[in-house]
């Protein structure tokens, strides 16, 4: 039988009585773009503590391939919903963190990835003097470099305007298509969901459950006018109800 | 550079109305000089007792930083060790508040009565007056150690070793600085007193033996020159730091 890169099976977690997930169970294939999609509160960060190991399941196991990784950290690259750089550190060292904590680093891997994410001329600028878009680019390259072969988002872009959103959106997608990985991307936005995802897993509120489970089938690469299209629109649709219904 | 001198001239100025009001009034009211020297006068012993006084502010500069050393080192590895072992900070961070406490002036005695005159009772002074704002000031820095950060490094995957020196020290730095520079004027006093305990030089000799003789100006002297040695150590804490701590300087916050 063919493993899946990531299998979440049937984990139920609770903080003392507030029980967040239940029975929650998603795979995510080798280079696949999946988004958990999901309201306020319904324990997505939850969901990525538990894959990275800060916190271990109360019932259920996780495997990245063949490997329980339970309660252990490592296993995951990061990006969270701030920027999180390092002040004393440049934006290349910043960068090179996530290779650092695992061990080796290449720098220029790096020099070449800053290059290519539109930050060429600030390698040794510090992230003060970066915009608010800029730090989330390189914090996505520090996520991207390092050794490990899941990137796990939580709402990266959720804190930035709108125009800015949409530049980053395009962004992240025109270096993904290049640089294949697997992505576990977290939002409360459906149309950010659609235009980057292959597959869409929406969450049942408190407790959280897999509600409903849709394969993207728009065709890469995907070019900004998508979200005026009307399959598009039909999808927002679609998902907008599925996400209403898990409110009542 | 010129920072500085275009700050520094105000202070200077409000010193030098001080001395010249200082002269005025001494000459005028002829109080004796056992008493109150006045400023020139001071100067001048300090300029052509300088041959003498010269030994004994050497020995206090070696001292001082000698016990700061130790104070920094004693004082950091004590905030390390309670900040990675919390159980320990409970039943240790009282004990170290108390040791604050207890007044110097009377511990010394006992010092010379249980260590004798050497080197480790003045040691034990400066370190005791030394190591403890580093330590505050250190904790206070691991533990203000931004969540957020914290929270992205351990997700990554960072070991608590690699969170300790790539994240919590780091991050301490600036708040360390501020416990450092205490400290570094503090040892200058800390060396002063514990060379009233018993020292061959050192400009706490020099000031007992002045004082026993009323010889008020070199009093002065030693006092001035107290100062002038702490504002140095100072300023140096805050060379080492601005080259330290760049990244801030340069920006916004
Ligand atoms: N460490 C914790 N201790 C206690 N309760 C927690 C903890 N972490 C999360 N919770 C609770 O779990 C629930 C889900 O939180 P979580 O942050 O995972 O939601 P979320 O879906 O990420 O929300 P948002 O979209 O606002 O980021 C909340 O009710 C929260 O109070
Ligand atoms: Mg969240």
């Amino acid at each position: 039988m063919k493993v899946s890169h990531l299998t979440v099976s049937n984990i139920s977690k609770q903080f003392d009585k507030n029980e967040v997930i239940k029975n929650l169970a998603f795979t995510v294939e080798k280079n696949e773009f999946v988004s958990i999609l999901g309201p306020s509160g319904s324990g997505k960060s939850t969901i990525f503590s538990l894959i990275g190991g800060i916190l271990s399941p109360d019932q259920g196991t996780i495997h990245l391939d063949h490997q329980v990784i339970n309660g252990k950290r490592g296993f995951i690259s990061y990006m969270p919903q701030t920027p999180s750089l390092l002040p004393w550190r440049t934006i290349v060292e910043n960068v090179l963190l996530g290779q650092e904590l695992q061990g080796k680093k290449e720098k220029e891997e790096a020099l070449e990835m800053i290059d290519i994410a539109g930050l060429a001329g600030y390698e040794n600028a510090y992230p003060h003097e970066l915009s608010g878009g800029m730090k989330q680019r390189a914090s996505f390259i520090r996520a991207l470099l390092s050794p490990q072969s899941i990137i796990c988002l939580d709402e990266p872009f959720s804190a930035l305007d709108e125009l800015t959103r949409l530049d980053m959106q395009k962004w992240l997608l025109s270096i993904w298509e290049e640089h294949r990985r697997t992505i576990l991307f977290v939002t409360h936005n459906i149309e950010e969901a659609l235009f980057l995802s292959d597959r869409i897993i929406v969450l049942s509120n408190k407790p959280s459950q897999v509600a409903a489970e849709f394969h993207v089938p728009f065709s890469r690469p995907r070019e900004e006018s998508l979200f005026l299209e009307d399959e598009f629109l039909e999808w927002k649709r679609k998902i907008y109800y599925s996400l209403k219904k898990t409110g009542e | 550079m010129m920072k500085v001198i275009a700050k520094g001239w105000r202070p200077l100025l409000v010193l030098l109305l001080l001395f010249i009001g200082w002269e005025t009034v001494a000459i005028k009211s002829r109080v004796p000089d056992w008493l109150l020297p006045t400023p020139t006068k001071i100067f001048y012993e300090g300029f052509n007792g300088w041959a003498n006084f010269y030994p004994d502010l050497l020995s206090t500069i070696k001292l001082s930083l000698l016990g700061f050393a130790l104070g920094l080192v004693i004082g950091l590895l004590t905030a390390i060790l309670l900040h990675l072992l919390p159980f320990i900070r409970e039943s240790i961070y009282p004990l170290l508040i108390i040791s604050q406490n207890i007044p110097i002036i009377v511990l010394a005695p006992l010092l010379v009565i249980w260590f004798g005159f050497g080197l480790l009772p003045k040691m034990i002074v400066i370190t005791l007056v030394c190591f403890f704002p580093i330590t505050v000031a250190a904790l206070d820095g691991f533990k203000q150690t931004s969540n957020e950060l914290k929270h992205y490094m351990i997700m990554a995957g960072a070991s608590n070793k690699q969170l300790f020196w790539k994240l919590e020290l780091p991050y301490a730095l600036p708040s360390l600085f501020s416990g450092l520079k205490i400290s570094a004027t503090y040892s200058v006093m800390g060396a002063v007193i514990s060379e009233w305990l018993g020292a061959k030089d050192g400009i706490g000799v020099y000031m007992t033996l002045a004082s026993s003789s009323f010889r008020t100006d070199r009093v002065f002297v030693a006092i001035f020159a107290i100062v002038a040695l702490s504002l140095l150590f100072f300023s140096i804490i805050v060379l080492i730091e601005r080259w330290l701590v760049r990244w801030q300087l340069k920006g916004a916050k």
